[in-house]
């Protein structure tokens, strides 16, 4: 991976920086080839009549989305979101105010299909969609990584996420996107899951994971595939399985059923929970991702669906999955579905069905980030909040050492990690690093003021960008890890009768 | 053709157009499908804890607080002083009028002049803050004056020319009973009533939509229960 030539300079704050124009106009993600957009449905390269197809897909987007259709009209332009976006804090580029960001689409929605837009043109804030605003959509929505930070701070709650991903589907309607995620989404529809990783591939790397667990505990942990019949259906992130330090939280998820003595299995069918159709907005390869999960539930006869550590399929599972492919009528009603397994493995804690020796994680001091979709999109638990205090439990559970960010960082207010929205992507790691920026100066204050060396994480996207942009900012990347990385390191084995 | 049939004609053509562009696009958000679950979390997980969050949102702009503390005290001035001064011309759609109108009246006279300050403020924000310049299209700054003329005439009819309000009231009445009366005659009078006729037919083409199209905001307005209750695709 090319080094990153512009990296910020960490403040003691998170500073708000004057506008520069064109900041980040270079970055520009791959684009995707015919090869990319003809499997998912897309036209596999632009037509001539690119510019009327354009304004059409838009017309029918406004019928079908309530969120956009509101958005586009209701905005009165007070600023509260300028200075919300990680992108626009790292990068500087004005058009990463979440505002103007929505702009670049709200200016052609002005144009075609408002009153006030089609008669007095650019006083309305209304512009034709040309060839350089074509251009800008496809730099400035894939510098978007729809965590909705802007929402929370503004008076309408608008959602800067739901323009994106409408402009991203306008753009597919005309053979234009992004190759990252629409090969992921290939993949994962071909293979099932992101890495293309076949099933024999998998059967290896769980053996080796259940060896290390057996080397570092002297306990036979299994890590079950395929196992019909099984009570619980286990849907994690395919890093989980294959990137570190992923790994260590689907060891800990492994531990936690071992200790519970409940039979669950992986399938290597729907070897895949993250789910990057939501990235590109629409419910055609969203819905079609996640069928693969509730098919093999089916065919499985599970009880119930656990779900790993992974934020924006954490919001596919738990907002879209009953919509999508539910109801789901043959699963045990008594469980909800998906659960999170946060939420499993602090029931057990509860109940006092495992054991965890706090004294195991002394070594670190630990703070939490709260990853954007299951701070914002998503819940745990019954209360609202339950997504902020679950893990938070769990941290406390297994650490002794456990300190808060700044609070304008965190819960609801949290930064994203900068690779969200289907922009972990290599190509474009200088605004990887700068999207870092804000979470890097909080983590910072923490490390600098109470030795933090553990930063814990729920989400696959996540662990995967900050172990490759923090040390960037001189942060060492082991920092990084999962919740039940911690909960692994503190579990009792074979403490109470299984 | 007499001013006063030329005036009665264009408030009828205005209040048609106001009234029903607004409602148009009222129906418009209500009927367009929300195919997912999207509250911004934390959530409400009722429906009277939507009706919370969104009388929170819509009495204190409560998002608006978290996000900016000026924008909300500009923003909030300018919506109360502004609710004082719809209040405080009541009495004239009113027969007879209210006791608590009677009581509020002076309290809409002092918010209608205060209203220059939150306008004052709102716009040297505009211009001197440069990532709120920067986002702003001329339209943004015309409302701004659009309402700086409309409380300034106002404050002139009120202090300085004086209009018989008598002869307004029943101008208003008769609009309002279909009994067409007589145009209160002042040039004064006119620019402020013009200016008042131009925002009401402005006001369902433009960003003063957010009032009716908060309700409708789906971040704001959903249930957070997608595990427990099955949103459909609709
Ligand atoms: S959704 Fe996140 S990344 Fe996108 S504009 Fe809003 S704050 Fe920025
Ligand atoms: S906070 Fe909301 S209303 Fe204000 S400028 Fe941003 S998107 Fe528009
Ligand atoms: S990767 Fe993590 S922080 Fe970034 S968008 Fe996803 S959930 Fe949010």
């Amino acid at each position: 991976m090319a080094d990153p030539t512009n990296i910020p300079e960490l403040k003691d704050r998170i500073e708000i920086p004057k506008l520069v124009e064109g900041a980040t106009s270079h970055y520009k993600c791959h684009p995707a080839k015919e090869k990319h957009l003809t499997p998912l449905g897309f036209p596999g390269s632009r037509p001539d009549d690119w510019h009327d197809i354009a304004i059409t897909r838009l017309g029918e987007l406004l019928k079908e989305s309530k969120s956009l259709k509101v958005f586009m009209d209701i905005c009165v332009k007070c600023g509260a979101c300028t200075d919300k976006c990680h992108y626009y804090l790292g990068t500087k580029d004005p058009k990463n105010m979440p505002v103007a960001r929505q702009d670049l689409l709200r200016k052609v929605y002005r144009k075609y299909y408002t009153l006030s837009g089609k008669i007095f043109g650019k006083l309305a804030g209304a512009e034709a969609l040309t060839e350089d605003v074509l251009k800008d959509w496809y730099t400035y929505f894939y510098q978007c990584s729809e965590c909705r930070r802007c929402s929370v701070f503004c008076p309408y709650g608008i959602d800067t996420a739901e323009v994106t991903m409408a402009a991203r589907e306008i753009m597919h309607s005309i053979g234009i996107g992004q190759k990252y995620t629409l090969e992921i989404i290939d993949k994962v529809e071909t293979t099932g899951n992101n890495l293309g990783i076949p099933e024999g591939a998998l059967v290896g790397t769980l053996e080796v994971l259940e060896e290390e667990i057996e080397e570092e505990t002297g306990v036979k942990v299994k890590i079950p595939l395929d196992q019909k019949g099984s009570d619980i259906l286990l849907i994690t992130p395919s890093a989980d399985v294959f990137s570190e330090p992923h790994i260590f939280s689907l060891m800990g998820y492994a531990k936690v059923f071992h200790q519970a003595g409940v039979s669950w299995t992986l399938s290597s069918y729907a070897s895949e929970f993250a789910n990057f159709g939501l990235f590109i907005g629409g419910q055609e390869h969203l819905q079609k991702v996640a069928q693969r999960i509730a098919d093999i539930a089916r065919e499985f006869k599970v009880k119930r669906i656990i779900v790993g550590e992974c934020g924006h399929a954490w919001r596919v599972g738990y907002s879209y999955w009953n919509t999508l492919i539910g109801p789901f009528d043959f699963l045990d009603p008594d469980y909800k579905t998906p659960t999170h397994i946060c939420e499993y493995t602090n029931g057990l804690i509860e109940q006092g069905a495992i054991k965890l020796d706090k004294e195991a994680n002394d070594e670190y001091v630990v703070t939490m980030h709260d990853s954007c979709n299951v701070a914002r999109a998503s819940r745990m638990g019954d209360k609202p909040g339950g997504q902020f205090d679950i893990p938070r439990a769990l941290i406390d559970a297994s650490c002794n050492h456990h300190v808060e960010m700044d609070p304008n960082t965190t819960k609801e207010k949290t930064f994203c990690c900068g690779g969200g929205g289907g922009l972990l992507s290599e190509e474009i790691i200088d605004l990887r690093v700068q999207g870092a920026m804000p979470r890097a100066t909080s983590l910072k204050q923490v490390m600098d003021s109470h030795g933090v060396n553990f930063m814990a994480m729920i989400c696959a996207i996540c662990k995967a960008q900050f172990s490759t942009v923090l040390p960037y900012y001189d942060i060492p990347r082991d920092i990084v890890g999962g919740i039940h990385q911690l909960v692994s390191n503190a579990i009792q084995l074979g403490t109470n009768k299984v | 053709m007499t001013i006063d049939l030329i005036f009665t004609v264009i408030t009828y053509v205005v209040l048609v157009i106001f009234l029903g562009g607004f409602l148009y696009k009222i129906w418009l958000y209500a009927t367009t499908p929300a195919p997912l679950k999207i509250p911004t979390t934390p959530a409400p997980t009722s429906a009277i804890g939507v009706s919370g969050r969104l009388a929170s949102e819509v009495i204190f702009f409560k998002s608006l607080f978290k996000g900016n503390k000026w924008i909300w005290l500009g923003g909030y001035l300018l919506h109360v002083a502004f609710f004082l001064l719809i209040l405080r011309h009541l009495r004239y759609f009113m027969d007879p009028i209210p006791e608590i109108l009677i009581i509020l009246q002076q309290a809409g006279i002092y918010g209608g002049m205060f209203l220059l300050v939150p306008i004052l403020y709102l716009a040297y924000r505009r211009f001197m803050v440069d990532r709120v310049r920067y986002i702003s299209a001329f339209g943004d700054f015309f409302i701004l004056f659009l309402l700086l003329s409309i409380v300034l005439s106002g404050i002139g009819l009120k202090y300085f020319y004086r209009t018989n309000i008598m002869d307004v009231k029943m101008f208003i009445m008769g609009i309002l009973t279909f009994h067409p009366a007589k145009f209160p005659d002042s040039g004064l009078f006119i620019v402020h009533y013009s200016l008042i006729l131009f925002f009401l037919v402005y006001f369902p083409f433009s960003k003063l939509m957010h009032s009716g199209g908060i309700f409708f905001s789906p971040t704001l307005n959903q249930i957070d229960n997608p595990r427990e209750k099955r949103h459909s695709i609709s």
